[in-house]
């Protein structure tokens, strides 16, 4: 390959950020121009402003917020963490058990497929009901909505292991217990770790509806307080907050998948190149 | 001495689009003694693989008996090892992981395993690849792991499926001088499905060669042919026109 000119390496590097900046350029001097109120369509900058004091306390702005930041993320993030871990030890357990015995799978899905179509959201008041206004309602509806994705990658991945595979385990004198562990549950992990994938994306959304309307702390309810203050450069940074915490996790995970599944010929080629 | 006895075996398949069932094999009977190459030979449909399944337990008979060593075979284990078409190795298993797998099965723990493995790794002239992943390895390779697999089981028998079907001319012809070999070294009784005429001739001490539909062994024949066999010479060219006469579709109807 030819060597490619300064100015036109220097495109490359920065060839990703063209477009987030020219918006970001575009929504900064519409805010300013006046069209629109600047209460109710904040600049970036100011969103910034309130953003830092929120985590730093630079100048108080946000009041009683100030410096509060990482307390509200550890509260959601705590939610979203608990409610996940519980949808994925219950969701592999159930989802392994469905795929492997046509009893259980009988048994159980029915159940599950006829709450499977039911918005997570519309449990809130019997959530609320039941569990008060705390952390539980909110970790309740997180694990709602992580719950059945990981549930049905998890049965698809165990359904759609390789017969081959259990012969040769039968083969080297495995017991079915054996071959569950050793066979069927690695064989169902890429598909589980896409449907943590999903599930994680699910997490984060029910965390912040359930702060919104059933918790008194966590991002989601600095985010719906912050609406009635007419704080819309708080509402902002809250937002930009939960989509930053959304992508880390979901980075997180597929980390881990890399690294759980390198045996995968794709992933393999990538960690060699890298 | 009789390893295997195949005992008046016949299996029906249900078709059930049509209702009528499919006799996929009829009426065999055949032994196989201890330390013998057996070659069961023919057209693809005459059921070589439905036999070979159910002397590993995967399959069973719908009339008659399999036994193997005298227990009668109802389902897989390790005494009979089986080398399938494709290697099915597990993916996420790296090469010694994958030797090993009987051991791990058995609950050895990882150390012993590691140490068994490496014999067997060795025995395949696979040395220097433990640590890959079946998916860095060519097909060649990952049917020698495959292979490996069965014979660290010290098994009575080893079942082989077409394992080398996939492999190029030049590889099949060292994977047959090594499995030669190996059997010498392991004293092992093999059975062998293949449907190629040169494939039996150069591996088995003797060819069972069967029809198709429904399957029946149509002649077994040992085969007198000094080793390494040489696939020019005269003698083995009668064996291969004996064998051609015998798979040629009029001499079927004559029978």
């Amino acid at each position: 390959m030819a060597r490619r000119s300064p100015l036109a390496r220097f495109y490359l590097r920065i060839e990703r950020a063209i477009v987030p900046v020219l918006l970001l350029v575009g929504w900064e001097l519409f805010s300013r121009s006046g069209i629109l109120p600047r209460a109710l369509l904040p600049a970036p900058s100011q969103v910034l402003t309130a953003w830092a004091d929120w985590v730093f306390a630079t100048d108080g702005n946000t009041q009683s917020y100030s410096g509060h930041w990482l307390m509200d993320t550890a509260a959601s993030a705590s939610r979203v963490f608990s409610g996940f871990a519980l949808a994925t030890v219950l969701g592999v357990g159930i989802g392994m058990a469905i795929g492997w015995s046509r009893t259980v799978e009988k048994l159980i899905e029915p159940v599950l497929q006829v709450l499977r179509p039911v918005p997570p959201v519309s449990w809130i008041p019997l959530a609320i009901i039941w569990f008060g206004i705390a952390d539980k309602p909110a970790i309740f509806l997180v694990f709602l909505g992580s719950f059945f994705p990981v549930l049905l990658s998890t049965i698809h991945g165990v359904k759609t292991v390789d017969r081959n595979l259990l012969r040769a385990g039968a083969m080297t004198g495995g017991t079915p217990h054996k071959l569950l562990r050793h066979i069927v549950f690695p064989a169902a992990l890429p598909s589980i770790f896409s449907g943590l994938r999903i599930a994680i994306g699910s997490a984060w959304m029910l965390t912040v509806t359930a702060e919104m309307v059933a918790v008194k702390s966590g991002v989601g309810y600095v985010l719906w307080d912050s609406y009635y203050f007419l704080r819309y450069d708080l509402v902002i940074a809250a937002m930009a907050s939960i989509g930053l915490l959304g992508f880390l996790s979901d980075f997180a995970i597929k980390r881990v998948a890399a690294h759980v599944l390198r045996w995968q010929r794709g992933s393999t080629l990538q960690a060699k190149e890298g | 001495m009789t390893l295997i006895t195949i005992d008046h075996v016949s299996r029906l398949f249900e078709d059930p689009k049509r209702g009528t069932p499919v006799k996929a094999l009829d009426d065999i009977s055949l032994n196989v003694g201890r330390n013998e190459f057996l070659c069961l030979l023919g057209p693809s449909g005459c059921g070589k693989s439905t036999l070979l399944n159910m002397i590993a337990g995967f399959d069973h008979p719908t009339s008659g008996t399999v036994s193997v060593g005298g227990q009668v075979v109802s389902e897989p284990g390790s005494d009979r090892g089986f080398v399938f078409q494709q290697p099915t190795l597990m993916p996420w298993l790296t090469v010694w992981e994958n030797v090993a797998f009987h051991l791990t099965m058995r609950g050895m723990d990882r150390r012993e395993r590691r140490e068994h493995a490496q014999r067997f790794i060795d025995m395949v002239r696979l040395t220097g690849f433990e640590n890959h992943f079946p998916s860095e390895l060519s097909g060649g390779m990952n049917q020698r792991v495959g292979i490996a697999r069965a014979l660290l089981m010290n098994p009575e028998v080893i079942l082989m499926d077409e394992p080398f079907g996939a492999l190029d001319e030049q590889t099949k012809m060292e994977m047959h001088a090594e499995l030669v070999r190996i059997w010498r070294e392991s004293q092992a009784t093999i059975v062998f499905v293949t449907h190629g005429i040169d494939e039996s001739l150069a591996l088995g001490t003797h060819v069972a060669v069967m029809s198709a539909r429904p399957g029946r062994i149509r002649e077994l024949l040992p085969i007198d042919l000094e080793r390494p066999r040489d696939a020019t010479s005269p003698r083995f060219n009668d064996y291969k026109r004996h064998i051609l006469q015998l798979l040629r579709p009029e001499a079927a109807v004559a029978a």
